[in-house]
């Protein structure tokens, strides 16, 4: 059995101007997104306090609202998280309160407005780990993309590390974009998905390349974008049945891993579909107007033939 | 051609099996059990602790599963949580305040999977239920402490050399000694130089006043802080005990800062109390040279002199020196004072601070002292007694008005040591039992959900080879639960995740493999060959493939912190289970399928 055998090659790079404009496009507006709306940070990184309580009953949001405002958290954001009956409470930082304290009184005050309140989770971050955590994930972004930029230029060759390192900060910028957009919470488990992405969307650009590269060595007549176009047909059936695998793993942790996991999937979810058309539409085109050529693969190995043939 | 040795054979059974030992324990769960543990650290667990509580057990008829002791204390496992909790309280009466009784769970793995080194992966604490803090140590505290002694040393020691000073106060990070002659001043940074090394002695004029201007050298600093940390990592070790948490984890983190976690703690309220509690005792002479009435009517509290509010409620002048610190006290014990029979606490002083007490008692017959309690910055005179006579032998009492109850906290905060720089909560983290629960079974569906997806269209796809991959994949999960358990990493929700994504991520290299074999067969190879050369060629993209998301791993390890991290190790561990399953499992599996046949004619795929 088999769904995707294409038995001409498809000619993606006579697209390339389209999708790469279609890309441009998307990555401008995810900037916008991000420009505009920010991301919505979570209290992972901006400093905080979140309680998540759960209620036998259906919880009655204004009247914890209530509550809060008679202790002075005018601030608290409440809204309900899941189902009705779990409640979510946010206290943004307030620099001369001690912070540590504060999920105790709240609590305390809403046992007794209601006693079947039951406290699920309570996260509280001071400013100054937040602060860190956030410089520790983008340095993080930062040394991937350069170790991955690093291998792949010593692998392959620098045009390869190149057009790898864009296509996969496209799908970085457009995750981040979408988060902006949907104001979705960004926390420290979404960040590790994104990272994860990064390493995921790289393979698949990998896998498109290793092809590239076999194709220069046994199609020794056909042109640089006809390589291409075979190499990305050629391994589209595999590109199409991975990405399903991974989805439905991915799409299983989005329905049934639950609201701590809610987020991460999401951001896996978008990665993937963003990270197999960058993969073949993003940095395809650009290797090619890099000017890849096939002497830059054949080279090497001529090399070595004769060194070979010079030893006695 | 699709032969492999039967060394390669063996690896792979050798791996299956190491897989399926290793991952075992995690499927028989925890049973209810009680840890018994010396109250201070220095106490010794032995054999005669173990004895003594399985015969308290036998003697009120419970029954237990298992008993066994390690280093950290006693460990006796029961069949259900009634047996446990009555055993507790029971065990607790018997043994007495010097142990310390603790609900725990245990792993209910039989013996023979113990003694291999199989054991379950610990879970995290947001699949268990627990607390998490992040404590910063304010490490400017520590110093502005150290001086604050230092204060004192100089004091004695020009004292005793005879050495006129007009005065000496600390200042923010410094000490300053006034002077009213540069020939004094000389001979008293000699004398300093001498006793103190750790000080950078820096003569200051202004004016008519002749000041020397100590500050810490920067090796002693840095001993400081490292030791401060030191010390508040066993005050909080020892004050945890008294909680009564099984199995609490203690860390540093950095250069500034303590993890602490606490699984199954639900009174968050009272572990914070305890944790963040910074009291120290000390012991300063009362002002009696200043009227106190004037003072606070004035609001003008004399030079040299603190104005605090005694237990009954009356406003005291204390002097600022400090004679005695809560750093000499060996012990503290709630107990009665024997003449009114209130509430007191009774502290035994070590060798030094004994010494230092008996002096200061000879000195000031006649004298009132204040006890002060100093908790977060702000002290609390407890008592200020008349010193009647010279008191020897390092026994102290403290007495004034205490309930029972602070009594016995007084003590043990005390008892449990004082913490050498105060400390701050940046960080919590609490999660309650039912979410974590509810974590493990949401987490663990979604993991069984997505593989059988996956599994039936692998098998639906490439028929014989999709069962290959599927079985691939199953010896990957195995392979990668036995090395986390083996190596007792703590499993949580995004570890979870981890497996989930290297599950999803590992099926690629199968889908490569399989891919490149049809791909071969329709370019006209014989199907051995196409086996063959699927595999070779494969093999390339995948290693590829993997190593950069290796990097991506190692970066997130190391840049990472807490769950980041546990992810970044499951996928590490993940990719590297999933190469060796993809390239050497599965193609085991198909030699030996179709390897020994010499004409193929058909390969399901």
């Amino acid at each position: 059995m088999e769904f995707f055998h294409i038995k001409r090659d498809i000619p993606f790079m006579s697209y390339a101007r389209v999708t790469t404009f279609i890309s441009l496009v998307t990555f401008i507006a995810a900037v916008a997104a991000l420009g505009l709306k920010g991301l919505n940070l979570g209290v992972d990184f901006t400093g905080g306090t979140v309680m998540e309580v759960s209620y036998s009953h259906q919880a009655d949001v204004p009247k914890i609202r209530d509550t809060l405002t008679k202790i002075g958290m005018h601030d608290a954001a409440v809204q309900n998280f899941g189902t009705a009956r779990d409640v979510m409470i946010r206290l943004p930082l307030k620099p001369d309160v001690s912070t540590a304290k504060l999920s105790d009184q709240v609590f305390h005050a809403l046992q007794g407005a209601d006693n079947s309140v039951t406290l699920k989770r309570v996260e509280f971050v001071g400013p100054q780990v937040g602060k860190e955590l956030y410089e520790n994930g983008a340095l993080a972004l930062l040394v991937v993309s350069l170790g991955i930029m690093a291998y792949l230029a010593m692998r392959f060759e620098w045009r390869f590390s190149v057009a790898a390192i864009i296509a996969n900060m496209h799908d970085v910028v457009i995750i981040l974009g979408f988060f902006a957009f949907f104001q979705w919470e960004f926390s420290l488990t979404v960040l590790a998905g994104i990272l994860a992405v990064l390493g995921y969307s790289v393979n698949e650009s990998v896998v498109v390349f290793d092809r590239v590269r076999e194709n220069f060595r046994k199609m020794r007549k056909a042109s640089v974008p006809e390589v291409i176009d075979n190499a990305i047909t050629r391994t589209m059936s595999r590109t199409i049945i991975t990405h399903t695998m991974t989805e439905l793993m991915v799409l299983s942790m989005l329905f049934f891993g639950g609201e701590a996991l809610y987020y991460f999937a999401l951001a896996l979810t978008i990665g993937i579909v963003f990270g197999i058309y960058s993969s073949v539409l993003v940095a395809s085109p650009i290797v090619m107007w890099l000017g890849v050529s096939r002497e830059d693969f054949l080279k090497p190995e001529k090399k070595e033939g004769e060194e070979a043939e010079a030893l006695p | 051609m699709n032969r492999y040795p039967l060394w390669k054979y063996i690896l792979i059974a050798a791996a299956m099996l190491f897989g399926l030992i290793y991952t075992l324990p995690n499927f028989f769960g925890e049973s209810p059990a009680v840890q018994v543990s010396p109250l201070r650290g220095m106490t010794k667990v032995d054999q005669g602790l173990m004895k003594q509580v399985e015969e308290v057990l036998k003697q009120n008829n419970l029954a237990f599963q298992g008993i066994a002791f390690d280093s950290s204390g006693v460990k006796v496992r029961f069949a259900d949580a009634d047996t446990q909790i009555k055993a507790k309280d029971i065990l607790q009466s018997n043994l007495g305040e010097n142990f310390v009784v603790a609900l725990n769970l245990l792993s209910s793995s039989p013996k023979w999977l113990s003694s291999m080194g199989a054991l379950p992966m610990y879970l995290g604490l947001d699949l268990r239920g627990g607390v998490h803090f992040l404590l910063q140590v304010d490490m400017k505290g520590a110093i502005t402490k150290a001086l604050d002694r230092y204060n004192g040393d100089i004091r004695t020691s020009l004292r005793e050399k005879r050495i006129a000073y007009a005065g000496i106060s600390r200042q923010d990070q410094a000490v300053e000694i006034k002077f009213r002659d540069a020939e004094s001043r000389q001979k008293a940074m000699d004398e300093l130089q001498k006793t103190s090394p750790d000080l950078l002695l820096k003569e200051v004029d202004a004016g008519a006043e002749f000041k020397l201007v100590a500050t810490l050298k920067l090796g002693a600093q840095k001993r400081i802080q490292e030791f401060a940390l030191q010390q508040n990592i066993t005050t909080l070790r020892n004050r945890i005990n008294e909680l009564g948490v099984a199995e609490p984890i203690i860390q540093q983190q950095g250069i500034d800062r303590v993890v602490v976690q606490l699984p199954g703690v639900q009174d968050t309220a009272k572990a914070k109390d305890i944790l963040g509690r910074t009291a120290t005792l000390e012991i300063r002479m009362v002002d009696e040279e200043h009227d106190v009435t004037a003072a606070v009517q004035s609001g003008q509290i004399p030079f040299g002199s603190e104005l605090y509010t005694e237990r009954k409620g009356l406003p005291l002048l204390v002097k600022k020196g400090v004679v005695l610190t809560g750093d000499y006290i060996s012990d503290a014990q709630p107990g009665f004072e024997g003449q009114s029979g209130e509430p007191a606490v009774h502290i035994n002083l070590d060798g030094r601070g004994a010494r230092i007490f008996k002096q200061l008692t000879r000195d000031n017959v006649g004298k009132r002292m204040a006890i002060l309690l100093i908790e977060k910055g702000k002290g609390e005179v407890i008592t200020a007694p008349v010193i009647r006579e010279e008191i020897g032998g390092g026994r102290v009492q403290i007495s004034g008005r205490m309930t029972t109850m602070e009594a016995s906290d007084v003590s043990l905060l005390l008892r449990a040591g004082a913490l050498a720089a105060p400390m701050e909560i940046i960080e919590e983290r609490t999660v309650g039992p039912s979410m974590g629960a509810e974590n493990i079974a949401k987490g663990f569906n979604s993991n069984i959900y997505g593989f059988v997806a996956i599994a039936a269209f692998m098998m639906f796809y490439y028929r014989f080879f999709g069962v290959v991959s599927t079985t691939a994949l199953a010896v990957n999960v195995l392979l990668l639960v036995a090395i986390l358990s083996l190596l007792q990493a703590t499993l949580t929700l995004p570890g979870m995740a981890g497996i989930a994504l290297t599950v999803g991520m590992a099926i690629d290299s199968n889908v490569l493999i399989n891919e490149r074999i049809r791909e071969e067969i329709r370019n006209g190879l014989s199907p051995q060959a196409a086996i063959h050369s699927g595999y070779e060629r494969a093999f390339a993209t995948i290693l590829d493939s993997n190593i950069t998301t290796l990097i991506a791993g190692v970066a997130l390890f190391w840049l990472g912190s807490g769950p980041v991290r546990g992810f970044a190790v499951v996928l590490c561990l993940g990719i590297l289970t999933s190469m060796f399953s993809a390239v050497v499992v599965s193609r085991g599996m198909v030699n030996l399928t179709y390897g020994r046949k010499a004409r193929l004619e058909k390969v399901s795929i």
